[in-house]
């Protein structure tokens, strides 16, 4: 009988209205997978960040593995209003 | 050939925005009739950029430069906006209101051949269907005087993107041109990765330079970014005008991106007349002094402050 593997693998959600995301600042460790999950619920919205590797649009996820620790500012790239020039959050990966 | 003496381009800064001369070598002159059949022939144009029509602060610096481009003598032969045209409503009825107002300046011109491409604040929130309605097509090609004009739409998706469908259009457009010919591409956002942290790229910018890479003369004029900036990469020449409503700080001295305040000791910071010249791409800052500024509503303006 063959044995099956499981990964676990951390996810985040990522709440996104106008013009702010929830949670603001996420912590990540270094060299560990977690998938980044965003919700968007009010309209369209996109998360960025491309030293992560992540650029999601709508409702969508990814399966980073942060390859170095630092502050990494992600922004809404999808217009989304007034305001949406201010729509940040940070990931801190340690 | 160098291709650097294929042309010169030329600008001068309007305060807000550029007048730029074309400018042919006199050895391209026969070059390029032998290579496209058509020579092209000196002439002026005009980028202006980021009018914001209907923001709070209002458009008296768009007003004035208006009467500044009608009083330039000989006139330039053409206009092109390079999106934010207006200030975005939620409201679909204030947004049309604003771009009727925005017609009603850019009315004013004396120069009739005037070309658009919408900013996120003129598309992103409904695909550009408003845009379309006042405007026209988003994304357009056309010629003057030898030199092949490309429209692009980086905004109307919502995200900093042009889109494979537009990108394929692009292929096919250019590709009846010989390599030779010059190019000038006219978008709001940056095509490469100027600040991504605050907008200042467009995701697939790539692949639209991958397309126009094979061309000596391409020259990219932009706006979004609300300061001048310049940036060569391959053949290509990436320059951004200035905005009609207030700056932005240089991504390299701050994290954040708000409008530049009114420095009161340095007033005229990211106002002042710029010229280029090709080749070499010798910039030539020349400060205003109190006197030809004194008193336009742009410095009352500045004075305000402002957000997006």
């Amino acid at each position: 009988m063959k044995k099956k593997l499981f990964m676990f693998v951390l996810v985040v959600v990522i709440n996104a209205k106008r013009f702010e995301f929830s949670p603001s600042e996420v912590h990540l460790k270094r060299g560990e997978p977690v998938t980044i999950r965003l919700v968007s619920s009010d309209r369209k919205h996109g998360l960025m960040s491309k030293p992560l590797g992540i650029e999601l649009d709508g409702n969508d996820e990814v399966t980073i593995t942060p390859a170095s620790a630092g502050t990494f500012r992600a922004i809404c790239d999808h217009y989304c209003g007034m305001g949406h020039g201010n729509m940040k959050m940070t990931f801190v990966v340690e | 050939m160098d291709r650097r003496s294929f042309l010169t381009l030329s600008a001068a800064s309007l305060g807000a925005g550029a007048l730029l001369h074309f400018t042919p070598a006199k050895a391209a002159l026969s070059h390029f009739a032998r290579r496209n059949g058509e020579a092209p022939n000196p002439f002026s144009f005009v980028q202006l950029s980021d009018t914001h029509v209907g923001h709070p602060l209002g458009t008296n610096a768009f007003e004035r430069a208006v009467d500044m481009i009608n009083r330039l003598d000989p006139q330039p032969d053409l206009i092109l906006f390079t999106g934010d045209l207006t200030h975005d409503s939620e409201d679909p009825a204030e947004h049309a209101k604003r771009m009727k107002s925005f017609q009603s300046i850019a009315g004013r011109l004396r120069v009739r051949n005037r070309f658009h491409v919408p900013g996120e604040h003129d598309a992103a929130l409904d695909g550009g269907t408003l845009f379309r309605e006042h405007f026209g097509d988003a994304h357009y090609s056309f010629d003057h005087r030898g030199v092949h004009f490309v429209g692009i739409d980086n905004v109307s998706e919502g995200k900093p993107q042009v889109g494979k469908e537009q990108i394929a259009w692009l292929r096919r457009d250019v590709a009846r041109f010989g390599h030779t010919t010059p190019i000038v591409v006219f978008t709001h956002r940056p095509l490469f990765d100027l600040k991504p942290d605050w907008e200042w790229f467009t995701t697939d910018g790539d692949e639209v330079m991958n397309v126009l890479a094979p061309y000596d003369n391409v020259t990219i004029l932009y706006g979004h970014i609300h300061r001048a900036h310049h940036h060569t990469a391959g053949n290509a020449q990436h320059h951004a005008a200035r905005s009609l409503i207030f700056g932005f700080p240089d991504p390299a001295t701050t994290e954040e991106k708000k409008p530049l305040a009114f420095d009161k000791e340095h007033p005229f910071a990211n106002l002042g007349i710029r010229q280029i010249a090709a080749p070499g791409l010798a910039i030539n800052d020349v400060e205003l002094t109190a006197r030809e500024f004194s008193g336009t509503e742009g410095i009352q303006q500045l004075r305000k402050g402002g957000s997006l």
